[in-house]
Parts: C-alpha cells; sequence; structure tokens
C-alpha cells in the first residue's frame, strides 16, 4: 500500500509527465489557451492512460515476458493504444453524447500523445505489476491535468498582457513552463 | 503556430518540379522542424542537457525518418486512403524497434541515457506529420530528399540547444567522452539551472522568440 501511495505521489508531482519528463507537450501548449477546454482534455488523456496501461501491462506481464519477445513492445503498445483511442472514442459516443462533444476533436488526437505512450513505456521500464501500473497511470493522468489547468489559468491572464510582438504566443508560454517547472522542482525530495 | 503549418505545408505540395537540393535546404533553413514548425517539442527538450545525447536522437530521428518516407512513399499506391495512418505507424513503429536494437548492440550508454526518448520516436509528430504531408503524395526520391532535410534541420536545432545548455550547465563541452573545450571560471560554478527541466524550457523559449524576431525583421 505505502508501495502504491509512493508511485502516486511521485507521478503526479514529482515526476511530472510534462514539467519533469516533458511528455505531452503538443497538448499542454495546444490546448491550454482555455480552462473549459484544458480540463476535458485532462479527464481524456486521463482516462485512455488509465485503460491504455491496464491493457499493456496485462499484454507485457503475459504474453511478452513469458515469451521473451519485450522488445516488440513498441509495435504492440502503439498499435493497443490506438485501437483503444477509436473503441473510447465509440463507446462515449454511443452513451454520453454531451461528454462526446466536449472531448470529440482532443480523442484522436492522443493517439499520437507522448505521455499515453510514455507511460506505458516507463511501467514495462519498471517492470510495474498492474495494480501498479494502474496506479502510476492515474497518477501520471492527474499531475497533467493539474498542470495543465494551472497552465491554462495562467495563459487566460497572460493574453491580456502587453509583450513584445515577437514574444507572443508560443514562447512566452514556455518562458511560464520554465517558472512552473522552477517551482515544481521544490517537491523533488519529496520522495 | 498554425498558420506556419499551413504556410509550409502548401508550399510543398506546390512542388513536383522542385529538385532534390531545393528539398534538402528548405527542411534546413525555411521549414525548420523545430523552431519554424514547433513539432516534435518533447525529445527536444529532454534530451538536450548534453551535445552527446543530442546528436544520439538526431541519428535516431533521421534514420527513422528517412526509412520511413522511403517505404511509406514507395508503398503510396497500394495504401488504401482510409487506412493510412494506421499504415504509417506501423511502418514508423517497425523502423524504430530496429533503430532502438542497432543502437542497444552499438553504443549501449548512450541507448541507456536516451532511456524511453528513443522508443518515443514513433510518436513524434514530425516523422508522422513527413509521412502525411510529403511521402504520401510524392515520388521516393523526393521523399528522401525531404527527410534528409527535415532531418538535418532537426540535428542543427538539437546541437544549438544542447550545446547552449551544456556550455551554460556545466562549463565545458564533451563530445562521446572526448573533452572539447573547457570555459574557465564556469567549470567551478557551472549554472546547473540550465541541464534541468526549467532549464529547457527557458532556453527553447527565448530560442523561438529570437526566430520569431529575425522573421519579423526579415517579415518587414
Amino acid at each position: 500500500m505505502n508501495n502504491l501511495l509512493t508511485i502516486f505521489i511521485a507521478m503526479v508531482i514529482v515526476n511530472n509527465m510534462v514539467l519533469s519528463k516533458f511528455l505531452g507537450l503538443c497538448p499542454f501548449f495546444g490546448v491550454s489557451k482555455k480552462l473549459s477546454n484544458a480540463f476535458s482534455m485532462g479527464i481524456a488523456v486521463t482516462l485512455v492512460m488509465l485503460i491504455a496501461s491496464v491493457s499493456t501491462s496485462a499484454i507485457y506481464n503475459y504474453i511478452l515476458v513469458p515469451y521473451k519477445v519485450e522488445f516488440m513492445n513498441i509495435v504492440i503498445y502503439i498499435l493497443v493504444i490506438a485501437s483503444l483511442v477509436q473503441i473510447v472514442e465509440l463507446i462515449i459516443k454511443r452513451t454520453n453524447i454531451i461528454l462526446y462533444n466536449a472531448l470529440g476533436i482532443y480523442l484522436p488526437l492522443i493517439t499520437t500523445n507522448c505521455a499515453v505512450l510514455g507511460i506505458t513505456l516507463i511501467n514495462s521500464a519498471e517492470n510495474y505489476s498492474i495494480l501498479e501500473s494502474t496506479v502510476s497511470a492515474l497518477g501520471a493522468g492527474i499531475g497533467f491535468t493539474l498542470v495543465l489547468i494551472i497552465m491554462s489559468g495562467i495563459r487566460e491572464k497572460l493574453d491580456l498582457a502587453d509583450s513584445p510582438k515577437s514574444m507572443r504566443g508560443l514562447p512566452v508560454a514556455f518562458l511560464t513552463a520554465a517558472l512552473l517547472a522552477l517551482a515544481f522542482i521544490g517537491f523533488n525530495g519529496m520522495v | 503556430m498554425d498558420d506556419y503549418k499551413n504556410k509550409s505545408g502548401c508550399e510543398i505540395n506546390k512542388g513536383n518540379s522542385r529538385r532534390f537540393w531545393k528539398e534538402l535546404a528548405k527542411g534546413v533553413v525555411i521549414s525548420n522542424p523545430v523552431f519554424i514548425l514547433t513539432l516534435g517539442l518533447c525529445p527536444v527538450l529532454a534530451i538536450t542537457s548534453s551535445i552527446t545525447n543530442a546528436l544520439g536522437m538526431s541519428a535516431g530521428v533521421i534514420f527513422v525518418l528517412l526509412c520511413s518516407n522511403i517505404m511509406i512513399s514507395s508503398i503510396r499506391k497500394a495504401t488504401p486512403l482510409m487506412v493510412r495512418i494506421p499504415v504509417f505507424i506501423v511502418v514508423i513503429a517497425t523502423f524504430v524497434t530496429i533503430f532502438s536494437l542497432l543502437f542497444e548492440a552499438y553504443f549501449p550508454p548512450l541507448h541507456k541515457s536516451l532511456g524511453i526518448y528513443l522508443p518515443l520516436i514513433v510518436v513524434n509528430c514530425i516523422i508522422l506529420g513527413r509521412a502525411e504531408v510529403f511521402a504520401s503524395k510524392n515520388s521516393v526520391v523526393l521523399s528522401a530528399a525531404d527527410a534528409l532535410g527535415i532531418g538535418f534541420g532537426f540535428t542543427i536545432a538539437l546541437i544549438m540547444i544542447s550545446f547552449l545548455r551544456e556550455t551554460l550547465g556545466t562549463g565545458s563541452v564533451e563530445i562521446f567522452g572526448r573533452q572539447l573545450f573547457k570555459l574557465p571560471g564556469l567549470s567551478v560554478h557551472p549554472l546547473t539551472f540550465f541541464i534541468s527541466p526549467p532549464g529547457a524550457f527557458l532556453v527553447i523559449g527565448i530560442l523561438l522568440a529570437l526566430f520569431r524576431w529575425i522573421g519579423v525583421i526579415r517579415g518587414e
């Protein structure tokens, strides 16, 4: 139990996906302009990460390792993630049309989101069991959502600021992320 | 960001008549994947803390980009439009696996320090982007030129960033274990901030602003 808690907190704060591992930067900068979009994107990524981690770690532990074909993990994981995203999209479309409209455009983008493939690869590199993988994926997803929401809050204000022309948009967003990452470094000794 | 993407996309679609070298030069300068198109930023930030890592990563991206562009361009007429994205992804993932195994065999320490960022080349938007925008519509030779140009552009960007970060962050520059130079004061009291994650965001933010600024001046 203690071990699971450590994994969770490390994933949310200390080894934050975006700010210390640099994974999922495209949605981080692309979708962080509005708070509501950021929240939807965060939820969608967390959902896909969770499902993807459970299934890939099952495949890793029960198929790839016993048959000694771990080197196939890249090809298999990307196929699993791509098809999972399609299935999740279909299910949400059938069951909850409001959620589908909110997440709609972000779902296909998640296939090529490096944070999702990243967390599955981290799980197998650390030899996590299925339960540990689930917890680490949940932590990574929550950490991603947290940073996305903080960032979008800052950027909504930043739009009103009068910054130099060449700094507007992406460059100033990077500088904001630098300060944010600096703040998160303070958590380093925690776990 | 989107404007830049569209502009370069159109320019590229125009030309079957363009020559090999023109495609090559365009990837390096006009549509530099990192500074102008701002694609594939995850590895750029993560592995630019040393030049050696940057060179290893660039080798991976050039290899995968070249092989997948050639492969996708040669099967472009046989690929049904509906399933093209999964086909591209499988082709790219195969080449990434090949490169990862080769790298592990010949450069084990570098393979270890690149860690999960090497397999993550699969989801690098540069490679899927070139497959979709260029290789699926152009001949094999032009696609190879495009891959080399974009690959070199990526390499140059990575070397610039990692050179800045390694110089400021450690005070000396090493390539594959051989020391290139050492700055007297800075190597005693290095600004370690620059090799830490926030330093990566800061350096790239400033470089992006610099490239925009140059673009604004030239545009006017």
